[in-house]
């Protein structure tokens, strides 16, 4: 039931120590087929567009970046580049592309489409959500403003070589060009398809599309020439969207479903993990998300430091963790521990309802106040907010629900006087990619504190943002400790001025057929969300 | 007639202009804003504001239903917000669908209600009768979802005879159409018995009976066909009763008609769909009232059609 | 969802005949309503169901909100009904009958209240376009025409989208997709009336317009609108219960049946009575209207001019 429209990249290093590529991969035999389901509609797979749940993954196996992440884990590797390197400023990234490398309609692909492609996504009139991640290449700013469409800072050196200069140090630009919206796509079939081209996706990927039947089903093929040697493994995926999770998973149980794309839903997971006879089927793994409630601090009472310090310790985490049958860890700060610059020894704050009474009492507000909590309608969204809102009742806070769809809830947080408290539920930060600083500058930064943008609390605090801005100049690799210690600083910093209350990181679980094989990993990828479909094999060709 | 057939033609359109103007009137008073959504989270101020344009969202209220109204004449219901697609694409791959659910209901509550009426009609005030009343009634207060779930968890899930919703076999057929159509079984069985009570009353009724014909042959030779007519209308009336029940329908059992459509794009305020289906449902309405407005003569020679 | 008056073309095709059939009208109604064994079930069942509500406080044997530390397993999973929890428990620990008690003042209230405004400004919009006719007529009756086109649900849908529901909002939103039944049969006996004899000569002596709305026309309305006002109740009921379903309907955690078949809705395979109990009972409640809605009519009207 967990809708994730606008999900990015989740990542968990959970499972990275025990992941390894299969000893005997090459021996794994090509061919099979599986079946995955979805909710929703898939919207688009044009890369420079799709930003959903389910068209993720999908994107990821048509299309081919400059990097991407080990399968399974979320350690960068080299794609599409054979090679780069930076220059000492950190400032100019050269790319060396692999030879040979063709796109679904045969012809090859070079420097030229890396330019196009970043060109592209840049450009307005393509309306990529993306198109922020790439602000710090030079020339951004021009094309942003519709002044060119021409980016500065991209040079075509040879075919096979491409140069890309940023204004500015970027410590996460390797990640920028491994997420889908770097994807290269071919010029003459973008223009062919025009704004159809998400329909008719061609890229360079392990899978092309083979058919799409609007709102019922798509069919992936196997790229017979793709370019890494014995991907992918499958010759065909079928998805069907549509399936409610629950229906998803009894299909599953009846061998009529491979994979549960949603994961397993919250109706059914005490039943199936409690039956022996899936216990090898399903799978557990992190994400790097994490859910919060915001208080939107320039609005009374939430302006006061010690009521939003009693608010986060009136709510009990370890009940709502119970409501939703332990499928999550209670959470202190806004980074999820798998994230760098998690800290381990913050304690946060305690659950203590007696000492958030004292705290509301010291603010003035001993009797209480009414304010409002705005949900997104699906569940267990509703029953979250339903807990926090007894636990607030507990201290004297008369808190009213809104329940409303998607759109209203992020419309109504970008207001700043309309949404006190917002349960971030079902439209949670998902981080785009492994980094700290995706968890900062949109949701806690000044930037994201304005009307329409995703900072919901509006906690803009200057000094944080120059820190943040000094820790994403640290290109040098040999910083990096320096540089996860300073976002540590940051992130603590945040939940000393207590701009959310963290309720909990929430863990994947899914499950598979008996007739699929592949590394655990895979199935819950970090980065490939939901799935990595490239390396699936099917158990009954072998 | 024919003046009478171009007059109805001409209220439809302005009725369906009114609706398109309402319809337009409540999405734009929408809270969320189009073009943030459509930018996405990471999106800078420029990158929605350049949106806005594009999409003429800035432009003043009357321009953007003028422009819309433009459009719609070409036959171009716009593109979706998030979907990216044509609407009127979407909604053609997903006619089908429902077009096929409306037969399968269409014939089950046909099916149920007319057999329950006549029974209850033959057996006019004793048990039987009684007990199919209240059994129609029942059909007409039980909420779809509630019906549906049931069915869906008795028979797909307990006894596994059927699958457990999608689309694509006859079998998948089965527990949606019945779902749909307890609700119309439910006033069909009523109306059918009361239309059999009139007929069996008349005075070609009695002829035939003392011509020496036999019970069955002049109830289906003579009462059924006549107490028939008026259901044929009916069909065309319930439109619009069909067209809310899909949204629920389609949703309990994953149906990929335009129901579930039209309840996704709600759900993420994808206005342009709201729009579409709003007008093809409108349509459909107006289409079924008009026919049954044409058949009505037919049933009772009293009617003129004015 | 339920109760849609045909047109009134179909309506005068089809005639009528009842289950029995009354020669008499007005008096001892609920005298001869006492008589029909159905029509003393729906009573009974409705009184005890207001009752219920009313009493709520007293009656339940919790408190509708209170999440049960016990009302979970330690893996977080409902309680089936039982001798501590009658019922069983909710997802969240509460107490499944508490929450059908007090959800049954909030179905009532909405059908009560909706059906009322509903009631009112159909019954309004119905006299005056068949009494006025002439611009007043057109303009009305064309209204409710596009209100007619619309698939009823599809705008309470975009109707409470747009507002933040709360009780009252959801009240308005569906008072505002059913008066316009009650309109269509009010304009059509209204106009019916007023070309009667009787109001004509009371028209030819000067009687003042308001003097006939009220003195003539209103009590001869009276039974119909009684009859349509009755069964408006049941449709009232499922609109909420199917709104909330689709979780725009009561905010939580105010129960009502449809929010709780919502909230609850994926767990139908685990957890089934958290599903059928409050789907049987909102069957109950609108079955019920609906016998007698369709009992009153066949006392008060002969004749069954009313649907189909």
């Amino acid at each position: 039931m967990k809708s994730r429209f606008l999900t990015g990249v989740a990542a968990a290093a959970l499972l990275t120590a025990a992941f390894a590529l299969p000893a005997a991969a090459d021996d794994i035999k090509q061919g099979g087929s599986m079946i995955v389901t979805y909710k929703d509609d898939v919207s688009t797979l044009d890369p420079a567009i799709g930003y959903d749940w389910q068209n993720w993954s999908m994107i990821k196996s048509l299309f081919d970046g400059l990097m991407d992440y080990e399968p399974g884990t979320t350690n960068l590797m080299k794609d599409l580049a054979e090679d780069y390197t930076i220059s000492d400023d950190g400032q100019t990234f050269t790319f060396t592309l692999r030879k040979g490398v063709t796109f679904h309609n045969g012809r090859e692909l070079t420097a030229e489409d890396v330019k196009y492609s970043l060109e592209r996504v840049s450009n307005p009139k393509t309306q990529s959500p993306g198109a922020g991640f790439f602000g710090s290449i030079k020339g951004f700013d021009a094309v942003a403003s519709g002044d060119t469409e021409t980016l500065e800072g991209v040079t075509v050196v040879d075919p096979y070589t491409v140069k890309i200069e940023l204004s500015r140090p970027d410590a996460t630009f390797l990640h920028v060009m491994a997420i889908n919206f770097s994807s290269i796509v071919p010029k003459e079939e973008v223009e062919k398809w025009g704004d159809d081209f998400g329909k008719h996706p061609v890229g360079s990927g392990a899978f092309s599309l083979e058919e799409w039947t609007l709102g019922q089903r798509l069919v992936f093929k196997r790229n017979e020439s793709y370019w890494r040697d014995g991907l992918p493994k499958l010759d065909e995926i079928t998805f069907e969207v549509g399936q409610e999770p629950v229906v998803a998973l009894l299909r599953l149980q009846r061998g009529e479903v491979d994979i549960p794309g949603d994961g397993i839903p919250p109706a059914k997971f005490l039943e199936v993990t409690k039956d022996p006879q899936y216990k090898d089927l399903i799978i557990e793994g992190g994400q790097l998300q994490t859910g919060y409630v915001t208080m939107n601090v320039k609005r009374p009472p939430f302006d006061k430091l010690e009521v939003r310090k009693a608010v986060n310790m009136a709510i009990n985490k370890d009940r709502i963790v119970r409501i939703i049958n332990g499928r999550a860890v209670p959470a202190n700060q806004p980074l999820p521990p798998s994230m760098p610059g998690y800290d381990k020894d913050y304690q946060g704050y305690p659950f203590d309802p007696e000492a958030a009474k004292a705290l509301l009492t010291e603010a003035g507000l001993g009797d209480g106040f009414e304010t409002e909590l705005y949900v997104y309608n699906t569940d267990p969204n509703p029953r979250i907010a339903q807990s926090i809102q007894a636990d607030l009742a507990n201290i004297g806070i008369k808190a009213e629900l809104k329940t409303l769809a998607q759109a209203n809830v992020i419309a109504a947080g970008g207001e700043p006087d309309q949404a006190p408290m917002i349960w971030s539920g079902g439209m949670a930060w998902i981080a785009d990619f492994p980094d700290p600083s995706n968890f900062y500058g949109p949701i806690l930064g000044c930037s994201g504190a304005v009307k329409g943008g995703w900072n919901w609390s509006w906690y803009c605090n200057e000094e944080l943002d120059k820190l943040a801005t000094e820790a994403d100049s640290m290109t040098d690799p040999a910083m990096k400790a320096e540089r996860e210690e300073l976002w540590r600083k940051i992130f603590i910093s945040v939940m000393d001025d207590a701009a959310w209350a963290p309720i909990f990181n929430e863990q994947r679980f899914t499950m598979r057929s008996e007739r699929l094989g592949g590394p655990d990993a895979i199935f819950v990828d970090p980065v490939h969300i939901p799935v990595n479909y490239d390396y699936v094999w099917a158990k009954d060709v072998q | 007639m024919l003046s009478y057939v171009l007059r109805r033609l001409m209220q439809s359109l302005l009725i369906l202009v009114g609706v398109s103007l309402f319809t337009f009137v409540l999405l734009y008073l929408v809270p969320a804003d189009p073009a943030r959504q459509i930018a996405g989270r990471s999106a800078t101020a420029q990158t929605v504001e350049n949106i806005r344009e594009q999409l003429g969202l800035n432009l003043p209220f009357y321009q953007q239903y003028a422009r819309y109204l433009l459009a719609l004449v070409q036959g171009d219901l716009g593109r979706s917000y998030l979907q990216k697609t044509e609407v009127s694409e979407l909604i053609a791959s997903r006619l089908p669908a429902t077009l096929l659910l409306m037969a399968g209901s269409i014939f089950c509550e046909l099916l149920l209600g007319i057999t329950m009426g006549l029974v209850a009609a033959v057996r006019r005030n004793t048990t039987t009768d009684t007990t199919l009343m209240v059994l129609s009634f029942t059909g007409v207060s039980s909420p779809q979802f509630v019906v549906g779930i049931l069915l869906l968890y008795i028979f797909a899930v307990q006894l596994g005879w059927f699958p457990i919703g999608g689309y694509g076999t006859f079998m998948h057929l089965v527990l949606p159409s019945i779902t749909m159509g307890i609700l119309g079984a439910g006033w069909y069985t009523r109306m059918m018995r009361s239309a059999m009570i009139d007929v069996l009353r008349q005075d070609f009724i009695r002829t035939a009976r003392a011509k020496g014909l036999g019970r069955v042959q002049v109830l289906f030779g003579h009462a059924v066909p006549n107490a028939l007519l008026p259901i044929v209308a009916m069909i065309g009336i319930d439109i619009g009763l069909f067209m809310s029940g899909i949204v629920v329908v389609e949703s309990v059992f994953g149906w990929p008609g335009i129901g579930q459509l039209a309840w996704q794009a709600i759900q993420r305020v994808d206005i342009p769909i709201i729009m579409g289906v709003t007008l093809v449902s409108a349509c459909a309405i107006v289409l079924g009232n008009f026919l049954a407005d044409l058949i009505a003569p037919l049933i009772d020679p009293r009617i003129k059609l004015r | 969802m339920a109760v849609d008056v045909k047109p009134e073309v179909i309506r005068t095709a089809v005639q009528t005949g009842g289950t029995s059939a009354p020669e008499s009208r007005q008096p001892g109604v609920l005298r001869r309503l006492m008589k029909r064994k159905l029509a003393v079930l729906a009573l009974v069942s409705i009184v005890c169901i207001v009752g219920a509500a009313v009493l709520a406080p007293l009656v339940a044997p919790f408190d509708p909100s209170e999440q049960f530390f016990e009302g979970l397993t330690l893996e977080g999973a409902p309680l089936p009904p039982g001798e501590h929890f009658w019922l069983g428990t909710d997802l969240l620990g509460r107490d499944l009958l508490s929450r059908l008690i007090y959800g049954a003042r909030t179905s009532l209230i909405i059908g009560l209240v909706a059906n009322g405004i509903a009631v009112a400004v159909g019954a309004l919009v119905g006299i005056l376009a068949g009494f006025f006719r002439g611009w007043v007529e057109t303009v009305l009756m064309r209204f409710t025409d596009l209100m007619m086109a619309f698939p009823a649900l599809l705008l309470a849908i975009t109707l409470a989208a747009l507002f933040r529901p709360s009780l009252w909002i959801v009240a308005m939103v569906i008072a505002m997709v059913n008066w316009v039944q009650m309109a269509r049969v009010v304009y059509t006996e209204t106009r019916s009336l007023s070309e009667r004899e009787f109001i004509l000569a009371e028209r030819a002596i000067g009687a003042g317009t308001f003097r006939i709305l009220f003195k003539h026309i209103l009590p001869h309305l009276v039974s119909s609108i009684l009859v349509f006002g009755t069964l408006g109740i049941s449709t009232t009921v499922l609109l909420e219960a199917t709104l909330s379903y689709l979780g725009i309907g009561v905010q939580p955690p105010t129960p009502s049946w449809g929010n709780i078949i919502f909230e609850n809705q994926t767990y139908f395979t685990s957890a089934p009575w958290l599903v059928f109990i409050p789907g049987f009972a909102i069957i109950a409640l609108a079955l019920s209207f609906n016998l007698l809605g369709d009992a009153l009519r066949e006392e008060l009207d002969p004749t069954q001019k009313g649907r189909h």
